[in-house]
Order: structure tokens, then sequence, then C-alpha cells
């Protein structure tokens, strides 16, 4: 059985990767792909727990957040396209409008 | 159909007119002419079939009875009102229409001649643009005349007398892309306006002091009110109806726009310029004729104002060299012969020449119409003559007017004017005189048109001599129906001296009031020595005129020409006609023009200056202070307030970068934050998590 703590830095790891993507990178679209990474990475999380503690709660959880991953894909994906269609862009240092 | 259908519908006379104008109005742009022709002289002929219907039942009627009031509707029910005696009465004019021999005579002239220059018109205007619009205009007036003319009470004849004026006006203006057309026709309105001041003027002292404007209750209202002769009120009444009649009917001193009224198209100015508009101050006056009565003092003026005219009109057709000119003169020179014989108490004298030259006068404006058209637009005589041969139709019906007119008898002129010359013997020789000059000069200058127009050399310019044609018949049947009337229009009123019984007289008895002390009784009282020696007076004047108009302008042409170098300055005179235009322009028109510049000025500098640009700048002034006190004061606060808000919003300000990945990296950091203050409270840290 794999220890627990491997679980924990693969989770820790991917965690990381995701936040220095989100906010180094320009392109939105890179940023949502980052924001998927956080998610699995509690996803691993999650599932390593519910193994560990062996309750099948965690389980539950990580679908539900899979089924959420997929729903603000879509979402995320709308609004960079409606963006793109108004402003011509994808690059979020130009998406400046929440200050107005 | 009943016996006297026509007398009860006699109201319906002016209103065919009325639906031919409204008809163009609408529709007449999309008509072609021929449906203009259908409707407009159908209408008219329709009213000719009505209006000689109902006269002919008039005069089948016995004398005492024939009055003949349709009442349409009160059209001013004005209630009761005071005269100026402190009768109470009940005022009240009437829609209504009145027949009686005045009216009836008015309405065959008015219908017949219409009619026939409606006719004439179809040819005159044939290759004219607007053609509807004049045929409209041409039905307006007559249901304006017809109003006029029918109209029982004065009020109604004043609604008439403005819409004649206003179709004149319209009719004058006709070619209004020409300048002169239309300054031609603001001056007929502007100076018809001046008379219509006092006509209403008159009018309202009238109705103040007889409580009533209606023809029939204005003598039994002046026999309750034991008016005398020479009352003060009813002198002044007269004067001022006068005064209107004067303007419509072109005296002195308002005849200054008929000459130039000749702008129009030549059929309008037969019909309204000499048959039938300019005779409605005579028939007003006669209308009239039971206050005229009562003073004599405006009688003299009018028999005075009249004669002058007469000549004075003549002297200056003397010398025009343009057709229609000469015309326009002698129609101002006739109509002063028929206000001669309204102010020598000779009404019915008047209305007789009004009917005989209504019929004579349109037939040489529709002649000299037609000479006009031959000659491709030409009115100067000067480039005329020897035209008998080739329009002979025109001319011989245009010669037979000049007879008429020239007082040759048996022709219509002779009775008519005769009839007028012995009455002004019998009361002011004096005018008598000057009538009787008059007649010689009528004869003179009517010959000389009709010798440098049809005889002598020919003057005419090559191009438009192989153009010239007689008028298409359309225009030749009316001249020579004209001319028919011309020639036995006066044989009505052959007078009891020449073995006649002066019918026409005695038919308008029945309207002429009979006063007690009246002048128009003493033509009874003379023998017929003194009228055979008048008529023969006249006759041998007008004979003489004559001889020396061919002797002048046929036999001797180089004669007027030495003659106008010999008395120059008389000629220039008579040419510039007296340069009445140039007084009335230096003593009216420029003094109007001076006090309208002056009020013009006085609207620049005091109201527009002062008082409108001072105001504006007054409001200036205080709205700097304003304006200071805003944006400094007011907005100052609100500046203020908002510039301490912005002092203290700086530490928030800065974190609303407005960028996605700026907010992404606050979201992490705060996370962090917040996941290191647990990890701490649980006391895990960072060296115990990594071994």
């Amino acid at each position: 059985m794999v220890p627990i703590g491997h679980y924990l830095f693969l989770s820790a790891a991917l965690l990381g990767i995701g936040i220095v993507g989100v906010v180094t990178r320009r392109n939105v679209i890179i940023i949502l792909m980052s924001v998927e990474l956080i998610l699995n990475a509690v996803n691993i999380n999650l599932v390593a727990f519910s193994r560990l503690v062996g309750s099948v709660e965690g389980q539950v959880f990580a679908i539900f957040i899979i089924t959420d991953a997929a729903a603000e894909a879509a979402v995320g994906l709308g609004i960079i396209i409606a963006f793109f269609r108004n402003r011509e862009t994808v690059l979020a240092d130009e998406m400046d409008i929440l200050k107005w | 159909m009943p016996s006297e259908y026509f007398l009860a519908h006699i109201w319906l006379i002016p209103l065919f007119p009325l639906a031919g104008a409204a008809l163009m109005l609408l529709i007449g742009r999309r008509l072609p002419n021929s449906g203009v022709n259908a409707i407009c002289v159908g209408s008219v002929f329709l009213a000719m079939v009505y209006a000689f219907g109902g006269v002919v039942q008039l005069i089948a009627r016995p004398v005492a009875q024939r009055v003949v009031e349709v009442v349409l509707f009160d059209w001013v029910p004005a209630g009761a009102m005071h005269t100026t005696a402190g009768r109470l009465v009940n005022f009240n004019a009437q829609w209504g229409m009145l027949l009686d021999p005045l009216s009836a005579v008015m309405l065959c002239v008015v219908t017949g001649v219409g009619f026939l220059i409606h006719v004439y018109s179809t040819g005159y205007m044939g290759h004219e643009g607007g053609y509807y619009r004049f045929f409209g205009y041409l039905n307006l007036f007559m249901f304006s005349m017809l109003t006029l003319v029918l109209g029982n009470n004065l009020l109604l004849l004043f609604v008439g007398w403005e819409g004649v004026g206003l179709c004149s006006y319209l009719l004058i203006g006709f070619y209004f892309l020409r300048k002169s057309a239309s300054d031609a026709g603001k001056k007929a309105f502007i100076v018809n306006r001046i008379g219509d001041a006092g006509f209403i003027l008159g009018l309202f002292l009238l109705m103040g002091t007889l409580g009533t404007l209606r023809f029939t209750e204005i003598g039994p209202a002046l026999q309750a009110g034991g008016f005398a002769v020479g009352d003060g009120v009813m002198t002044a009444i007269a004067l001022l109806l006068c005064v209107g009649a004067t303007g419509k009917s072109a005296q002195i001193p308002l005849y200054v726009w008929l000459p130039d009224a000749m702008e129009g198209p030549t059929p309008v100015s037969a019909l309204i310029h000499a048959a039938t508009m300019v005779t409605a101050g005579v028939y007003m006056v006669t209308r009239m004729n039971a206050v005229f009565q009562l003073a004599p003092v405006a009688l003299g003026v009018v028999a005075t104002i009249g004669a002058a005219t007469a000549l004075f009109a003549a002297t200056m057709g003397l010398v025009q060299n343009d057709i229609k000119r000469v015309l326009a003169y002698s129609t101002v020179s006739q109509l002063g012969y028929m206000f001669l014989a309204l102010g020598s108490g000779a009404f019915t004298a008047g209305i007789f020449h009004l009917m005989t030259h209504a019929f004579f006068k349109a037939l040489l404006f529709l002649g000299s119409g037609s000479v006009i058209h031959a000659m491709s637009g030409e009115q100067d005589m000067r480039k005329m003559g020897a035209l008998w041969g080739k329009i002979p139709t025109t001319a011989k019906t245009f010669v037979v007017a000049a007879v008429a007119i020239s007082g040759i008898p048996p022709l219509a002129g002779f009775f008519s004017k005769d009839a007028i010359l012995g009455a002004a013997f019998e009361t002011r020789p004096v005018l008598w005189g000057i009538g009787f000059v008059t007649a010689g000069l009528t004869a003179f200058y009517m010959f000389r048109l009709v010798n440098m127009t049809f005889f002598g050399e020919s003057r005419v310019p090559h191009d438009v001599e192989h153009h010239i044609h007689e008028s298409p018949s359309s225009m030749t049947v009316p001249l020579v129906i004209l001319a028919g009337l011309s020639v036995v229009g006066g044989w009505i009123g052959w007078p009891e001296s020449l073995g006649g019984s002066d019918r026409f007289a005695h038919f308008l008895e029945p309207v002429i009031a009979q006063h007690a002390a009246t002048a128009s009784a003493a033509a009874e009282t003379s023998g017929h020595g003194t009228e055979y020696a008048l008529m023969l007076a006249s006759v041998l004047i007008a004979t003489l005129g004559i001889w020396l108009a061919s002797r002048l302008y046929l036999q001797r042409p180089e004669l007027p020409e030495r003659i106008a170098e010999r008395w120059s300055g008389l000629y220039r005179l008579l040419y510039n006609k007296y340069y009445v235009d140039q007084i009335y322009d230096a003593m009216f028109v420029n003094r109007t023009k001076d006090l309208a510049s002056a009020l013009g000025a006085f609207d620049r500098n005091i109201v527009d200056g002062l008082g409108v640009n001072g105001a504006g700048w007054l409001t200036r002034a205080t709205s700097l202070v304003s304006m200071w006190w805003d944006s400094w004061i007011v907005d100052g606060l609100v500046n203020l307030a908002a510039r301490i808000v912005w002092v203290f919003s700086w530490p928030v300000r800065v974190l609303q970068s407005g960028r996605v990945s700026n907010y992404a990296l606050w979201i992490v950091l705060g996370t962090l934050l917040i996941v290191w203050h647990y990890l701490g409270a649980a006391g895990i840290t960072f060296h115990n998590l990594v071994p």
C-alpha cells in the first residue's frame, strides 16, 4: 500500500504547479487549465484520505468536484469566447474591465 | 316645373360657380383642359340659365311685386342693440338673396357677359400654363360678384365686394413670375383697401344709425327715423360709402390701380376691370340711393369726382401707345360718367350706362385680346396698323364697339351717355360741359386706337407679320354676340323724346327711393327742345372727334408727332399720366416706407437694443455671479467631499487594479495566509511537517 505521504506530495505538487500557472500565465485558457490542475490536486487529496479513513464520503466529494470542473470549464470557455468577440484578446493582463 | 321655379331658386346662382371653383381647387390639376372647360364654363352657363330664368319670371310679375327675397339662414344674428337714436333693435344680417329690378339688371350683365368671356377664355388661354388655376379664379370671381349683386344686405354685399377684390388681385397677378404683374396685383389690392376702410366705416355708421343693413328695411327705417334732406349723419355715411366706391370703381383719387391692372390676362381685364367688378361702386351707390338722396353734398361730391375723373382719364388716354392701357383709361373715364350720373340723381341712367358699357367695353377688351393674340403678344399700337383685312371679324366687331362708345346713334353708347349728359345739364351745367368735352375726347382716342391698329400703313415687324391669323371661333363668336348687344343694347332705354318709352328707367324706378325734393324729378319738366339740342351737340362733338382722329392718324400721320413736339410739355405731362404715380409715391408710398423704416429703427434700437438685448445683458451679468457662486462654493463643497473620500480610499483603490491575474495572486496569497494561520493554530509547522 502506498503511504499517504506520497499522495499528499503529489497533490501538493499539482497544487503548486496550478497556482503558479494561474498567477503567472497571461493566456486565460492556460489559466483555466491551471485551475483544473488545482481542482484535481484537491481530488487526489480527497480520494487518498477517503481510502485511509475507510469512508466513502471523500470519493463522493471528488465526483462532485469533477462534475463541477466540467461545468466550470464550459462556463469559463463560454466567457472567454464572449470576451474574445468583444475585445479580440485572451490575455489576462488586458482584461482590466473589472474596474470601471 | 312650378311657375316661379327660378325665383325660388335664385340662391343657387352663386353656388354654381362656387362649386366650379372648389372643384378646380381640389381636382383641377388632374383634369385635361376639356374637363376644366366643361366644369367652369358649364357652371357659369347654369348660373346664367338660372339668372335669366329668374329675371324673366320677375318681369312677368306685376310692377309692385317685383321684389323677391330668398333667405337661406341667419348669418350674423347680433341680437339686441341700441341705435344712436336710442331705439332698441334686433340686428340680424342674413345670408339672403334679393332679386329686384336693380339686381336683375346686374345679374343679366354679370352672368351674360361673364359667360361670353368664359367661352372666349377657353380660346385665349388655351396655350397658357395654369389653365385650371385661371378658370378656378374666374369661377371664384363669378361667385363673389354674384354674391355682391344678389346679397340682400350691405354686409353680405361687402363679402362679395372683398371677394371680387381678392380675385382681382389673384388674376392681375396671374403671371406672378413677372414682377410688374405681381406689383400691379399688390397695388390694386392695397389701393382698394383704402377705399374699403371708408366703406366699412360708412357701413358701421349706417348700422349704428338705422339698426339694419337690409336693403328692404333701409327705406322704411329712414322714413321712421325722420331724416331730413341734408342730414349730417346721412351725409357722413354717403361720403364714406363714396370713398369705398371710388376705390372699387377707380375714381379720383384712387383710380391709379386700374391702368396697372392691365398686367392681367386680357379676358380678366374684360370681365373684372371693365364689365363687372369696377362697376360694383356704381351698383353700391345706386343700391344706397335712399341714403345718397338725403345727402345733396355727397351727391355733389360724387358728381364732381365723376366728371373730373371722366375728363382726367380721357386726356391720359389720348397719348398712350399700349392698346390695353388706352382701354383702361377709357374705362376709368366711362366709370366717371356713371358717377356723374349718380351724382346728378339719375341713378337709372348710371345703371343704364353701366350695362351698355359692359357690352361695348368687354367687346373692346376681348377684341384687343384677339389683336394681341394675332400679333403674337405685341401690345404696342405703334407696331400695328392695317390689320383690317387680316383679322376681319375682330376688326369689324371692334369698330362697332368703338362707334358705340363714341356715342353715335343708334348704338348703345348714345342712349346711355345722352341720358347722363341730359341729367347733368339739368343739375350742374358746368359738369355737363366737362362731360361734353370728354365725349369728344372719347371719340378721338377710340378712333385713334382703331386707326393705328386696323388702318393706315402697316408698321408690323416682318417676323410677326406672317404669323397674323384670325382667332378661333371660341373667341370670335363672343365678339360677334357682344357686337350685337353693343348695337341693340341701348334700345331698351330708347328715350321718350325720340318716340320710345324709357322702358329701362321705368323698370328700375321701384328701386329708386322717392323723396320729396330730389333732383331726378326735374327731368320731366324740361321741354324736349333742350334734349334734342343736347343730343345733337354730343353727336356733333363725337363726330368731330372721329374726324380729327382720322385726319391725324390716317391722312396726315406725320402730324401727331409734330403736335407732340410743339406742345412737348403738355405731351409729356399726359404721357406720364400727370405724374400722379410719382406724386403718390412721393406723398404716400415713400412716406409710408419712411415711417416703416423709422419704426424698424425703433424696433432694432429701442425694443431690440434696449429692451431685449438689455434684458439679455442683465441676465448674463447676474448669471456670471451665480456661475462664480456655483463653481466655487457649491461645486467646491461637493469636490471637497469627493477629495476627502479619494484620499482615504487610497489603500483600497490600489488593490483594485482590474487585472484578473492580480486578483488571482491576491486570492492565492489570502489562501496561503488562512492555511498558515490554521496550521499554526493546530501546532503544525514547516519543520515538523517535513522530516
